[in-house]
């Protein structure tokens, strides 16, 4: 019981303090995990981290779940997760509530005028690391151009077309991306 | 009605929440194109605002985003049918990884479908840049267009946090106000009645 509670409050503070998303949380679970509370090895820790790396989902999500559930079974993973969304939960269900209040008042809207284009930008950079990620397997600064994968190069530029021509949705393309180059990248290891 | 309404909010949340790799920013393009040009139920600048709000805010930005998105959508019941779209898939496939791990780390069939789906979700947000660009654009405000060259390249180059972007553009915004408001006050015209 005690330790439930335990795991609880640690994921509260993780949620709370994680302030920037992803791998701002990663310092912070580790704090909490392997340093304070010794729920995890440093070990276990870093597989965490590629776990999370590996799968869909928010780092801090994927965080809590894990070691709920290596600590804990179920019953804790649930607890860990409803930890660190919580304050999320208020905060956000708060600037919500004020954001609709006052978005058409033209001081906020001004405001908010400057930061839709920083948005776009923040949106424009995360993809360009990840495209640049698929085509290099790198990032940005170790780039090598022998290294360039072309079937990555392929499954990109068709993708692109299926949205922007054909307007598939989102999940259809990446779920076809991943069917078709799965296919061809085994192909291609057989011969 | 309403209900479908829910329903449907908890089952796109879902499915992107399922197939979404990498940072929060990733998410907030995939929610962008299902929530804006899909279904139609937000408007554009409010998708980029509500990023700017959930970036901001302590949590994870998808949570936080759609927490903010469900309230929009149908109020508190919303932002919980959100919530538990979003942290569902990532609770179930940690849980079942957490027991296969060794297994689920040596799969070779695994990691190339991992790898080669970047591809996919690279092309998804390039779609989603160019229209949103394309609005930054036709606003043809030398002062957003310049904002939105210098952020991408102090983040992408410089990899300066999003959290300082954000501010410091907030920073931008508040000057204006505060131009726009002496301006008028010199002008003796109110507030709102330029816009």
């Amino acid at each position: 019981m005690e330790l439930l509670w335990t795991l609880f409050i640690s994921f509260i503070q993780v949620g709370l303090f994680s302030v920037g998303g992803g791998y701002a949380a990663i310092p912070l679970i580790q704090e909490q995990v392997v340093h304070t509370h010794k729920l995890l090895t440093m070990a276990e820790f870093t597989d965490l981290i590629t776990i999370a790396e590996m799968t869909p989902g928010p780092i801090s999500i994927n965080s809590a779940t894990f070691v709920g559930q290596r600590v804990y079974g179920t019953l804790g993973a649930v607890l860990c997760t409803i930890g660190v969304i919580l304050p999320a939960f208020i905060i956000c269900l708060t600037l919500a509530y004020f954001y609709y209040k006052y978005k058409n008042f033209s001081g906020v809207q001004t405001v908010l005028g400057a930061l839709r284009p920083a948005v776009v930008a923040l949106i424009a950079s995360a993809g360009m690391s990840i495209l640049v990620l698929a085509l290099f397997n790198t990032d940005f600064n170790n780039v090598v151009l022998s290294e360039f994968r072309w079937i990555e190069f392929i499954l990109f530029i068709g993708g692109f077309i299926a949205l922007r021509k054909y307007k598939l949705n989102a999940v259809t393309v990446i779920l076809g991306t991943g069917v078709v180059g799965t296919l061809l990248q085994l192909v291609i290891n057989t011969i | 009605m309403k209900e479908n309404k829910l329903w449907k909010l908890f089952i796109s949340t879902f499915t992107l929440s399922a197939f979404t790799f990498g940072g929060g920013f990733v998410i907030v393009s995939l929610y962008k194109k299902k929530f804006v040009e899909e279904l139609n139920w937000l408007e554009e600048d409010e998708m980029l605002d509500i990023s700017a709000i959930a970036q901001s805010s302590p949590g994870p930005i998808p949570v936080n985003a759609s927490v903010i998105l469900g309230y929009r959508i149908h109020g508190i019941l919303g932002s919980v049918v959100a919530i538990l779209g979003t942290i569902i898939p990532p609770f179930v496939i940690i849980s079942f990884i957490s027991i296969f791990y060794e297994e689920f780390k040596s799969n070779q069939v695994i990691a190339i479908a991992l790898q080669v789906m970047r591809a996919g979700v690279a092309a998804v947000i390039l779609d989603v840049v160019v229209n949103l660009g394309k609005n930054v654009i036709k606003t043809k405000n030398i002062i957003y267009m310049a904002v939105m060259v210098v952020a991408f390249i102090a983040t992408y180059f410089f990899n300066f946090g999003a959290m300082y972007i954000i501010f410091f553009c907030l920073g931008i915004g508040l000057i204006s106000v505060f131009l726009n408001y002496r301006k008028e006050k010199a002008n003796g015209t109110s507030m709102d009645s330029i816009h």
